[in-house]
């Protein structure tokens, strides 16, 4: 289980997804998963066997940000994919984008 | 965290779309991603630590930008205004260094020791063409994304630091990926060089509206190529609004139907320019966005509905909000303290201090101004008002200082700015036997009018107290500006010791 860090980038050990933390919680380990299995460092390799698991098949789309229930922990998808995101088993949400006037 | 990941996420997005054209030369987001992982190539084959921009704006700017950060290279854009020696002592501190710049320059620079120097064609071709990308970039969001070098109005220039951290926090923070529609065209006419042109380049590769670019601003050329290129959105720095305001003349409207957003920052917005201009632009929204380099750009918006309520109000205090730089941005804290620390109330000045991600307060060798309680002192002075609205007063510095009372030379122009024979104005200090600094006003006349000192000096002592009147006041045919629309305060006072002595 990863201590997350803001920045750190995590992949889906079963589909192509890719996020990146934007927020978490501080001297926390969390169990973050997409598609039912623990998320990876960008390098590692897969554990053998592993498949998605079709409760957490929803997908996650790009540049949509996922945050739990308690509002600690802010996932970014840089790269889509079919797996849906937990914390162990627990859903995380879709943020609703806020609108802010174009400043630049 | 790299910024090569907002353009990796657009490219995979939206890789079809133009991302940023300059007349008939352009990218889509995939052609920009391929060709910068094709520039840090280029780059990496080179001794250089840093890609260098030497140039007006144009597609080879954000092509540099993001293949200095897929190179892992800070990237520099120098002013292209600047002489001979002052160029040479900032080039000195950036070799050994990869430079893109213009034909002439290329030539003039190729011998010089540890540069690189590539015409902006070569850049382009070279990374358009279908060699070797890099491999892949360092996610490292502590690395120098940007050097910014002030631009040394007070002093030698400073260079400030913005990391991958505080620009992606940036741009996570106030853009909505892809939120932009496939009509909309954003156009770009600061200079690479200043933190908004950066800014603007990264909000628009995140949020997916087309860059058009102009690479040197004037009220005619940007009205035309508006036209021309159904541009839908713009930032303005408030002199170049001004010049539009002007150059549109006794017209009812600037006829630019498809302008949807216009935002302005950079500098103080003389109420006049701006009331016309809302006149002349009936369905643009307007933002004022107030930001620094050292914050990577916008920290508080005034924005669309913030201004219509302004300048449909009879109450004076919601009008006066239309001089207002707006709210701060969410994840953004802005707090007013005096010179102790301290933090102020509602309506009281002191100096703007500000903390979020976004905040990088650092200059090149001269290590963080952020406080160990994370707050970074902006040295703008300024107050907030009961709902948060900030209003600036002018830089700290600029204060001046009349037998021990503090006068806001912001405050001041404020009100000389209300007098309809007023087109433009800077308040000093003025050494002063007496009071140790006066107070100098130094006036534009509008077209035509016949605005006397004396009526001036009325309106001040009616508005404000008798300590805040003008004891000198002349008037010019203009005011000395930067090409970025700062007014040069330190040219004001030495013009008016020089005429005193």
């Amino acid at each position: 289980m990863p201590r997350l860090k803001v920045g750190t980038r995590l992949k889906s050990a079963v589909c192509p997804a890719e996020v990146m933390v934007v927020a978490a919680p501080a001297d926390q380990d969390v169990d973050v998963r997409c598609g039912g299995v623990a998320m990876l460092a960008p390098g590692a390799a897969p554990p053998a066997g592993v498949a998605l698991d079709a409760a957490a098949s929803g997908g996650t789309a790009l540049g949509k940000r996922y945050v739990n229930a308690e509002g600690t922990l802010e996932l970014l998808c840089v790269k889509p994919g079919k797996g849906s995101l937990t914390v162990g088993n627990a859903p995380l949400t879709l943020k609703e984008a806020k609108q802010l006037p174009s400043s630049d | 965290m790299n910024l090569m990941m907002l353009l990796e996420m657009a490219a995979s997005g939206f890789p079809e779309r133009v991302a940023v054209q300059d007349g008939a030369a352009r990218f889509t987001y995939a052609e920009l991603f391929d060709a910068a992982g094709r520039a840090a190539e280029t780059v990496q084959r080179t001794t250089a630590e840093h890609v260098a921009m030497l140039d007006v704006t144009s597609t080879a700017m954000p092509l540099a930008l993001f293949g200095a950060a897929w190179a892992g290279r800070p990237f520099v854009p120098l002013n292209y205004r600047l002489t001979g020696a002052e160029l040479d002592a900032l080039l000195d501190r950036i070799v050994p260094a990869y430079l893109v710049t213009d034909e002439e320059r290329a030539v003039r620079l190729a011998g010089r020791g540890g540069l690189t120097a590539a015409t902006r064609e070569r850049f382009l071709v070279d990374a358009g063409s279908s060699g070797e990308k890099a491999g892949e970039w360092a996610m490292d969001g502590d690395a120098i994304a940007v050097l910014l070098f002030t631009s040394g109005t007070t002093g030698i220039p400073k260079a400030a630091v913005l990391r991958h951290k505080h620009l992606v926090s940036y741009i996570l923070g106030s853009v909505e990926f892809g939120g932009a529609g496939e009509d909309e065209a954003t156009l770009v006419s600061v200079p690479p060089y200043h933190v908004a042109g950066i800014a603007a380049v990264l909000s628009s590769v995140y949020g997916g509206r087309r860059i058009v670019q102009l690479p040197s601003f004037s009220a005619e050329a940007w009205l035309e190529t508006a036209r021309k290129e159904s541009v839908t959105h713009a930032f303005v720095v408030p002199t170049m609004l001004s010049r539009i305001v002007d150059t549109l003349g006794d017209r009812a409207s600037a006829d630019l139907p498809r302008l949807r957003a216009l935002a302005y920052g950079g500098g103080k917005m003389p109420l006049p320019v701006i009331e016309r201009a809302m006149k002349l632009f009936p369905n643009t929204a307007f933002t004022n966005a107030y930001g620094l380099t050292e914050t990577s750009s916008t920290i508080a918006v005034l924005g669309p509905e913030d201004h219509r309520a302004a300048a449909g109000a009879e109450d004076p205090v919601v009008r006066r909000r239309l001089v207002s730089v707006g709210k701060a941005l969410p994840g953004v804290e802005i707090e007013i303290r005096d010179d102790e620390g301290r933090a102020r109330p509602p309506g009281a000045s002191g100096e703007v201090y500000v903390r979020g991600e976004q905040v990088s307060g650092e200059y090149l060798g001269r290590g963080s101004s952020i406080g160990k309680d994370g707050w970074f002192p902006t040295r703008d002075g300024g107050s907030l008002d009961a709902d948060g609205y900030v209003f600036l007063e002018g830089r700290i510095d600029d204060v001046i200082v009349r037998g021990g009372e503090n006068l806001s030379p912001g405050e001041i122009e404020e009100v000389l700015l209300e007098h309809a024979g007023v087109a433009d104005c800077a308040v000093v200090g003025v050494p002063d036997l007496q009071w140790g600094e006066a107070v100098a006003a130094v006036i534009v006349r509008r077209d035509g009018a016949a605005v006397t000192s004396s009526e001036l000096c009325e309106l001040v002592k009616d508005r404000l107290r008798s300590s805040r009147v003008p004891a000198r006041v002349e008037f010019w045919s203009e005011l000395p500006y930067n090409e970025t629309g700062k007014l040069l305060r330190r040219k004001v006072r030495e013009s008016l010791a020089a005429t005193l002595s």
